[in-house]
């Protein structure tokens, strides 16, 4: 899983079905250290994340259909946790 | 998944089976500021209305083929939305 924080949502009417009525949202990855690692992922929201807030992405498909209840979809990134603390070392 | 510009179309009369019928677009992925990033790619277009110009999100690797009819298909980008809109995030905000 990777370490994200939630920047902005993509709202979409034509799309996959599998994205029906779900929440779409514009993730920059992060270090462990909080800093931008540069780069993205677009997720489906599990779990009801706000804005600027630390996540947890799932970047897998088969764990991600299996999540969402689907045998068959394009979807492989899943928002699935609410990050309250990372520490190091 | 990442957000892409249409930037053109591909026409393949021989390809591998499967794929007959799969409308290609070429796809100019984008960064987090809507500016070009990397290289285009070729994808199938999944919801069937996309064309050039236009803002889609576009979903990578294997997971490309699931969006299509037959699932097992040699596809590694396929576009599965338009996009209405990049916004501001709603609902919660714990902090």
């Amino acid at each position: 899983m990777k370490l994200a924080r939630v920047v902005e949502t993509v709202v979409s009417t034509i799309n996959a079905p599998v994205f029906d009525g779900r929440r779409l949202l514009r993730c920059d990855l992060l270090d462990p250290d909080g800093e931008p690692a540069g780069g993205y992922l677009i997720a489906v929201d599990t779990v009801g994340a706000g804005a600027g807030e630390i996540v947890l992405l799932l970047d897998e498909g088969n764990s991600a259909r299996q999540i969402l209840g689907v045998a068959q979809a394009p979807v492989r990134t899943l928002v699935v946790g609410i990050v309250d603390e990372v520490a190091l070392g | 998944m990442q957000l892409a510009r249409v930037i053109g179309t591909v026409v393949a009369t021989v390809k591998s089976p499967g794929l007959e019928g799969v409308k290609l677009l070429i796809v100019q992925p984008l960064n987090g500021q809507r500016q070009p990033v990397g290289g285009a790619v070729v994808a199938a277009d999944a919801v069937h209305m996309a064309g050039p110009g236009e803002l889609v999100y576009v979903v990578a690797a294997r997971e490309a083929a699931q969006a299509l009819p037959e699932p097992f298909v040699p596809v590694d980008h396929a576009i599965v939305g338009i996009v209405d809109a990049v916004e501001p995030v709603g609902g919660r905000a714990r902090r």
